[in-house]
């Protein structure tokens, strides 16, 4: 809607699909190094780092003037808070025994 | 109500300005999008309806006699997909909501025309591969997929039926996505955010669950054909997952999806109630904002159909709570309706009988609601006949009496006939009645213990005599759903040419003619007027107001 083409060379977008092949390639390594409680941690890390540099150059969140992307982007956000918090609610005061 | 002056030579309009099937089929526009949802999902409300006639045929006598027990099990899952993915999701967002939502916000289109119409054929393919997965065998997991029956379990067809929702939910997506952009940006001059039909902001609300909601199920599904196919271990704790991960993501997504069926037909009865009472609607803000107080809540609420899986008592008590929260909005709404039917001058035409309908079968079904928000008689009646007479209350009584409302108030706009009337009027009271005679039942039999999903119930013949009531009330309302197909398909040729605004209605779709032509307005439409001005439209004409002498 707002000037699409203002800032995307094509170099950008390829150095962001290198940039998530190599966090896929660490994803894949680190899994054969057994680190305990860090393997998930670590995994989720790099997951984040990936979905992140999607939305904020794939999806044009960075630089958006629209005030509806920001609102889309926290709604996004705040709803993901809400699934991942109300599920832990119940897994860290469940009775395991 | 009705006005006379039909049109003598019929304008073009979206109907007549093309013919052929091309211009069906590669259509943008809105309108004819909508009809080719109408069609589609009427296709499959009488595929779910007649799972629904065999269930009830088999639950007619005590001891499985009509169809075996595994047949069974695929009846009541395909019943339960069928309707809830391929026909309540869909019914008003799709038809009322697409034909709808740019009309009353003055625009010439939806802001994405041509993903509008990728969202009919996600829904289309996704309907074929549901409809090829019932034929080749179907799904017997109930249309919950609990894992780890549905991911080490089943020999039935998990992963075709998963991606036939998966594929659907996008077509879901995509109406949300079109519904919000083209409510922010394509109001017609004058149309503020207090002025809009409170039909959009049932519209704004949901479209906020589908676009938030429906990814979550999507990846659920993949996360279980995963399971299934790769045997990772998600949920099924043989491979050291853990099966209530699988109700928390399913019943993210499941439990707003009632609000994705509930809130648009709730902004359907907003509309009919204001202009059938002839009245302002009473507290338009309160209402409006507690369709977006219901899209937030509702994601807040749905471990309530866990409690007995073995949730922590604490969480059970904060969801506990959290689910009487969320009737807080629906009160809200319940009681903004009754204040303004009060004092309102009442016409009970076809469309506020359906209205009354809803009002009372909601409120049954979201009271009944709260019985099973209490920890403890949710224990009693888990799995019993009362939760499925208590949800078919709100998706029935409360979605399909909005959409079938919805149609018969639209109906003249859309088709430009106008239907008979008198059947009109006559089928809305069929279709109560024969809801209630099905459903109400099966409140007393769930509270008795009977169980859902059971096919035999011969170690208890007293059950009988209810669930003879309960298949007597699914013929009559059979009947009520077949009268409004046959009589707006005969007014599509014999009705009578219905006038711009048959029921002298507030709301820009009225403003222009009926059927709209293409681009909905001849001009673009300037908003002067505040929302539901009904005192100004029953206004005396200035020629006709007495002088003083």
């Amino acid at each position: 809607m707002s000037a699409p083409s203002k800032s995307s060379p094509l170099k950008m977008y390829f150095s962001i699909w290198v940039a998530l092949l190599v966090g896929t390639y660490v994803t894949y390594r680190v899994a054969s190094i057994d680190l305990q409680p860090f393997n998930a941690a670590i995994a989720l890390t790099i997951a984040t780092i990936k979905a992140t540099l999607v939305a904020l150059f794939f999806m044009h969140v960075k630089g958006a003037s629209e005030k509806l992307t920001k609102l889309v982007v926290i709604a996004a956000l705040f709803f993901l808070a809400l699934l991942l918090g109300l599920t832990m609610s119940d897994y860290a005061t469940r009775l395991w025994s | 109500m009705a006005n006379p002056l039909p049109q003598p030579v019929e304008r073009e309009n979206y109907l007549n300005k093309e013919y052929g099937v091309w211009s069906w089929l590669l259509t943008t526009d809105h309108k004819r999008i909508a009809l080719l949802y109408l069609l589609s999902i009427t296709f499959f409300f009488f595929i779910g309806g007649f799972f629904a006639l065999l269930i009830r045929l088999e639950l007619l006598t005590p001891a499985g006699d009509l169809v075996q027990a595994d047949t069974y099990n695929k009846l009541f899952t395909m019943h339960g997909m069928v309707m809830v993915f391929f026909f309540l999701i869909p019914s008003i967002p799709a038809v009322l909501g697409n034909f709808l939502v740019p009309l009353m916000v003055g625009a010439k289109d939806l802001a994405f025309p041509r993903i509008n119409l990728l969202s009919w054929y996600l829904y289309i393919i996704g309907g074929v591969m549901m409809l090829h997965c019932m034929l080749t065998g179907g799904v017997d997991t109930g249309w919950t997929f609990y894992a780890p029956f549905s991911t080490a379990f089943t020999n039935t067809k998990i992963v075709e039926a998963g991606l036939a929702i998966f594929v659907a939910g996008f077509s879901s997506i995509l109406t949300g996505l079109n519904f919000v952009v083209t409510i922010h940006r394509m109001r017609a001059p004058g149309m503020t955010w207090s002025r809009l039909p409170l039909f959009i902001w049932a519209h704004y609300a949901t479209s906020i669950i589908q676009l938030l909601g429906t990814p979550v199920i999507a990846i659920t599904i993949v996360l279980v054909a995963a399971e299934r196919t790769l045997h990772l271990g998600i949920f099924d704790p043989k491979l050291g997952g853990d099966p209530l991960l699988f109700q928390h993501l399913f019943w993210f997504y499941s439990h707003p999806a009632v609000y994705i069926m509930i809130l648009p037909a709730m902004g359907v009865v907003t509309e009919i109630i204001a202009c059938f009472s002839r009245k302002r609607i009473f507290g338009y803000h309160f209402v409006a904002l507690s369709s977006i107080a219901i899209a937030v809540f509702g994601f807040l609420v749905w471990a309530h159909h866990m409690f007995v899986a073995g949730i922590s008592i604490y969480a059970a008590l904060v969801f506990s709570f959290l689910s009487y929260a969320v009737a807080v909005p629906s009160a809200i709404k319940v009681f903004n309706w009754t204040a303004t039917l009060y004092k309102g001058s009442i016409h009970y035409d076809a469309p506020m009988l359906y209205a009354f309908g809803f009002l009372g079968l909601f409120t049954i079904g979201g009271l009944t609601g709260l019985f099973l928000a209490a920890l403890g008689i949710d224990v009693h009646v888990t799995d019993t006949y009362f939760v499925v007479a208590h949800f078919h209350y709100i998706m029935v009584g409360g979605a399909v009496m909005g959409y079938l409302g919805g149609m018969h108030f639209w109906w003249p706009k859309i088709s430009g006939r106008l239907y008979p009337e008198g059947w009109a009027r006559l089928a809305a009271l069929i279709v109560f009645i024969g809801f209630n005679l099905t459903f109400f039942p099966q409140f007393i039999l769930g509270y008795m213990g009977m169980p859902r999903r059971y096919y035999d119930y011969s170690h208890m013949p007293e059950f009988q005599v209810l669930n003879v009531l309960s298949t007597a009330g699914a013929t009559v309302l059979g009947v009520g759903y077949l009268l409004p197909m046959i009589y707006f398909l005969w007014s599509m040729r014999y009705g009578k040419p219905a006038p711009d605004n048959p029921w002298n209605a507030a709301g820009l779709e009225w403003k222009t003619t009926s059927p709209p032509p293409t681009f909905n307005f001849e001009e673009e439409p300037v908003v002067t007027w505040e929302a539901y001005n009904y005192d100004e439209l029953d206004a005396p004409h200035p020629q006709e107001v007495p002088v003083a002498r």
